[in-house]
Formats: structure tokens, C-alpha cells, sequence
């Protein structure tokens, strides 16, 4: 064999393993998405939405616990996670710019986004479970908020640098005051951005567990009282397939149907979305 | 009194902003504050110890550490040669029609929360762990097998976007020389992204060795240093999620609380080293 040939063979040896890479890399994921569709349509009917958990060997349990539980949450983490992430981000691009300050932000935020969300959850065990004496929704939201934060603050202050400062020039040459240039015209340009992170940030925090196993811990019924604890999906999702019983297996995997359809289509949308922003650069 | 508003406005952008800041110094605090009762009492031993006992108020973490190294390396094994692999097929091979739906594919792997690999981990790779190598499936190995499908679709989008910053120029130049697409992988894609693939992988490692969810499911939780990789194992993360609703005096706590503290310590190193050393200039994460 020449010395060409066997540079094209390796050549090729290597493009079949790439290749081959990436079909094992989308094998998986079709697998996970399969076995997610499988099983949660067969376990799916309307008594999950209707009725609350119930103990095993009972057919009558369903998700609305924990779907009205998961939405609670979900929901007070973004009350509070996205207007503080927006403006702080706000800050980062429009005011610290390159500042040691805004850099240093920015490091610590990219830093806690690839933080064990676990360790967030013992910090609010320590911070407001074990004052108040009992897990509750609270302290789950808490939680969510901490680590949604950093991934606002992130996506704003990008999506803010986009926005051409000739456009903020113009605002200024009207004599309109620096903070009406960033409502009314920065925020108005970096709009979709700003939403698209938005969706992204409550996308990863709707899929996170391991920060509410001891802080909102968990109900099997009903409560929509935060200062109780409170299910999530995610958690019943936890209890539910570790548990020895069949049923609850089942509505387990409901559980992570519902979800995962959830927090994929958000996904979806934000990133073709960011892909179109991106290629229109 | 515009002025008035537009001070107010910069103060309060930067107030949140510093926010942000204390937050991470009030973790750091805390966690260590919660920390000392076991600190005090155990010393050094804390993480040489391999025994961890509550009923006796004895706890050593060294299995949960040997478990945690074994499992991120295992599972770092695995993934890296397939990350880079995907990376070479959506930088250099894919058909530009095909780049967009597979990179998308593989980013949606990442979005897939946690708990969803430890279910199907649970449910799909346990019983084939256990036929294939053999004693209950739920094991370290299982365990490093899902974290690599986990981290997988992570480092390979890093990796294709370090890739993809090597100027066509380059490129261009070594194919008129005659390379093939291996030979300019080698010789200049891969030293030209050498940094950030390198970053790519250690950030990979940083988050692997924090994740909580996927081997909770199936590593057992059991506090035992066993060289065999098909026997059930503990981790630092998954000790935290099994125990610390469970902990039943202030000396667990305060154990279970070191070890959240030595997590986030370990974990804020190396994702600062991923960062500061080979990330620096190109900001990929």
C-alpha cells in the first residue's frame, strides 16, 4: 500500500467513526424519546389531570398534585427570577460594559450555571428550611430562582449587546434620558432575544430535581399553599419510579412525558429562534 | 427629575447586578458556617475515613469521593472520543442541510432533564448492565455509563463550536496542499481549537462530577469502596440526594453540609480552570 493510500484509508477510517459517532449520539436521544412517548401515552388518560395522588394499588391516581404543584413553582421562580436576571444583565451591557465588576459578574455567572444545582438546594435548606422548621414551596422556588438567574443575566446581556448602539445614539441625540433609551428602545430591539433566554432559563429550571428533594420536598396531594411542601413533577417523577409499585411507575412516566414534552418544545422554538437571530448577524 | 429616575434606574441595575455576587460569597458562607460542627469533629479524617455510619455518628466520605472520581472518570472515558467524533461530523462532515437538524438533535439531548437519564437508566440500561456484566445492575458502571450519554451532547456542541472557529483560510490552504479531511483535522483544526476542546472537556468534567439526578437513580447509594465497578457505589451528590431529608442530628447535617461545600468547591475549581485557562478569549460557555 502506497503512502496515499493509506492516507485515504485512515482518512476514511476516521470519517466512518465520526459519522458513526454522531448516529450512536442521535441513537440515544431517539431511544430516550421513544421510550418517553411509549410509555407515557400509555399511561396517559384524563384522570391524570383530574385527580390528586393516591396510594398505590388505587387506580385513581393521577398528576394534578404535581402539575399544579410543578406550575406554582415554576411560576414564583420566574416572578422573581427574570425581572432580577433582566436588570442585572441590563446593568452588565448597558452600564458596567467592560468594567472589572461586570466582567467579574460575568465569570460567576457563567461559573454557577455549570454549579451542582444540589449544593443550591442545602444552601436553602440552610437559609429559610431550617429556620422556618418545615419544607415548603417557598424555599423550592428559592431555589429555582437562584439558579435561574445567572442563565437571565446571561441571555440579557448578550441579547442587549446585539442591539446596534447607533440606535441608542439616535434616542440620544433626541435628548431622551438614559433610562428611557433602555426601556423604550434597547429593550424594545432585544425583545425576542430577551424572551427567547427568558424561555430557555424556565426551560432548565422546570427539569431541575435535585434542588427540591429538601426544599419544596414533596406532597402526594394537592396543596397550592407555598408555605407548605409542595410536588413538582420532577420530584413525584423521583418517588414515583423508585417506588416498587407498578402503578406509580406508570404514573411516573406520565410524569416524564408531560415534562419532557414541556421543556423540548421550549427548547425548539428558542433555538431556531436563536439560530435565525444568529445567521441574520 | 428625568435625572432623578435615570439615577435611580443605574443603581438599582447595578445593586442586582452586585446582588448576584454576594449571593455566590453568602453560599460559599453558609455552606461553610453549617459545615464547621463536622469540621470540628472530624478534621482531616472527614475525607480519608471510609467509614459512614449515622447510627453511630461516624462519617468518613473517602467512598463517596472514590465514588464520585471513578464514575466522572468512567464516564469521561467514554464520552470523549464520541464528543469529539459528533464534533468532527457537524464541522466537517455533515452536508450543510444536515448540520442544522443533527446539531439540534444534540443540543436537545442536553436539554433533557436529568431525572428523565436516571429514570430511563433505571428502567432500560440497569437490566442490560445486569445480563451483560453480571451482579444487580444498579452499579458504578451504570452509573459512568449514563453520566457519559449525559455530558455527551455537552461537550460535543462545545467542541464543534472550538472547531468551528479555525479561519477557512487555514483550511483552505492545507487541502490545496493535497491533506485529506483527516490530515487537516489533525494537523490544523484540532491544534488551532486546542484550547477550547481541552476547555470543552474539563467543563464537561466539572458538571459530571456534580450531577445529581441521572446517577442517583442507579448507583446504589451504597458506602463502600469496591474495585468492582458491577457492585452498587455511593457519590458526593448522590449521598446529599438520598440522606439529607433524612438526616436525624445536627452532626449528619453538618457532615452532609461539608460535603455540599467540598462538592461546590471541587466543582467552582475546575469549571474556573475550564474557564479562565482555556476558555479566556473566546468565551465559548
Amino acid at each position: 500500500m502506497t503512502h496515499t493510500q493509506k492516507r485515504i484509508l485512515i482518512n476514511n477510517i476516521v470519517m466512518f467513526l465520526s459519522t458513526l459517532s454522531a448516529v450512536i449520539g442521535i441513537g440515544f436521544l431517539l431511544w430516550i424519546l421513544s421510550v418517553l412517548v411509549i410509555n407515557g401515552l400509555d399511561a396517559l388518560s384524563m384522570i391524570i389531570f383530574t385527580n390528586e395522588g393516591a396510594p398505590p394499588g388505587n387506580d385513581n391516581g393521577g398528576l394534578k398534585h404535581a402539575l399544579i404543584g410543578q406550575l406554582m413553582l415554576v411560576s414564583y421562580a420566574a416572578l422573581f427570577g427574570v425581572p432580577l436576571g433582566v436588570l442585572a444583565g441590563t446593568y452588565l451591557s448597558e452600564y458596567g460594559l467592560k468594567s472589572k465588576l461586570s466582567e467579574t459578574i460575568r465569570d460567576i455567572s457563567d461559573i454557577m450555571m455549570s454549579a451542582p444545582s444540589i449544593v443550591i438546594g442545602a444552601f436553602v435548606y440552610a437559609i429559610v428550611v431550617s429556620p422556618m422548621g418545615h419544607f415548603s414551596g417557598w424555599a423550592g422556588s428559592i431555589a429555582l430562582t437562584i439558579i435561574m438567574i445567572p442563565i437571565i443575566l446571561r441571555t440579557t446581556d448578550d441579547m442587549l449587546q446585539l442591539v446596534p448602539s447607533t440606535l441608542r445614539e439616535a434616542a440620544f441625540a433626541l435628548g431622551a434620558p438614559k433610562y428611557k433609551v433602555i426601556i423604550q428602545i434597547v429593550y424594545r430591539g432585544a425583545k425576542a432575544g430577551i424572551l427567547t433566554g427568558i424561555l430557555l432559563g424556565v426551560a432548565r429550571v422546570a427539569g431541575e430535581t435535585a434542588p427540591l428533594l429538601f426544599t419544596s420536598f414533596n406532597d402526594n396531594f394537592l396543596n397550592m399553599n407555598m408555605n407548605q411542601p409542595m410536588a413538582s413533577l420532577t420530584v413525584t417523577m423521583y418517588n414515583y419510579a423508585t417506588s416498587p409499585y407498578e402503578d406509580w411507575q406508570k404514573l411516573g412516566w406520565a410524569a416524564a412525558f408531560i415534562l419532557s414534552m414541556f421543556i423540548l418544545s421550549l427548547n425548539i422554538f428558542g433555538r431556531l429562534f436563536l439560530l435565525k437571530k444568529r445567521n441574520k448577524k | 427629575m428625568s435625572s432623578i429616575v435615570d439615577k435611580i434606574f443605574a443603581n438599582t441595575t447595578k445593586l442586582i447586578a452586585f446582588g448576584v455576587l454576594l449571593l455566590v460569597a453568602w453560599i460559599f458562607v453558609v455552606l461553610f458556617e453549617h459545615s464547621v460542627e463536622s469540621i470540628k469533629a472530624f478534621g482531616f479524617t472527614f475525607i480519608t475515613d471510609t467509614k459512614w455510619a449515622p447510627n453511630v455518628e461516624k462519617f468518613g466520605a473517602l467512598p463517596a469521593i472514590y465514588g464520585s472520581v471513578v464514575s466522572t472518570f468512567l464516564a469521561m472515558i467514554l464520552a470523549v472520543p464520541v464528543a469529539i467524533g459528533i464534533a468532527i461530523f457537524l464541522s466537517e462532515i455533515a452536508h450543510a442541510k444536515l448540520k442544522a437538524p443533527v446539531g439540534i438533535s444534540i443540543e436537545l439531548l442536553a436539554a433533557i432533564p436529568s431525572v428523565i437519564y436516571g429514570m430511563w437508566g433505571l428502567f432500560y440500561f440497569v437490566p442490560i448492565i445486569r445480563d451483560t456484566f453480571g451482579g444487580i445492575g444498579i452499579s458504578m458502571l451504570t452509573a459512568g455509563i449514563i453520566l457519559s450519554i449525559m455530558i455527551l451532547p455537552f461537550m460535543a456542541a462545545v467542541t464543534r463550536d472550538a472547531m468551528n472557529t479555525t479561519p477557512d483560510i487555514l483550511k483552505e490552504s492545507a487541502y490545496a496542499l493535497g491533506g485529506t479531511k483527516w490530515d487537516v483535522i489533525k494537523d490544523i483544526i484540532i491544534p488551532y481549537a486546542k484550547a477550547g476542546i481541552i476547555g470543552s472537556f474539563i467543563l464537561a468534567l466539572g458538571r459530571a462530577i456534580g450531577e445529581t439526578m441521572a446517577v442517583t437513580f442507579v448507583m446504589g447509594n451504597v458506602h463502600k469502596i469496591s474495585a468492582d465497578l458491577t457492585e452498587p457505589a455511593t457519590s458526593i451528590p448522590v449521598t446529599l440526594a438520598n440522606e439529607f431529608a433524612e438526616a436525624d442530628s445536627t452532626l449528619y447535617y453538618s457532615s452532609l453540609f461539608e460535603l455540599s461545600l467540598f462538592l461546590l468547591v471541587i466543582s467552582f475549581t475546575i469549571i474556573s480552570i475550564a474557564k479562565f485557562y482555556f476558555l479566556r478569549r473566546k468565551r465559548i460557555a
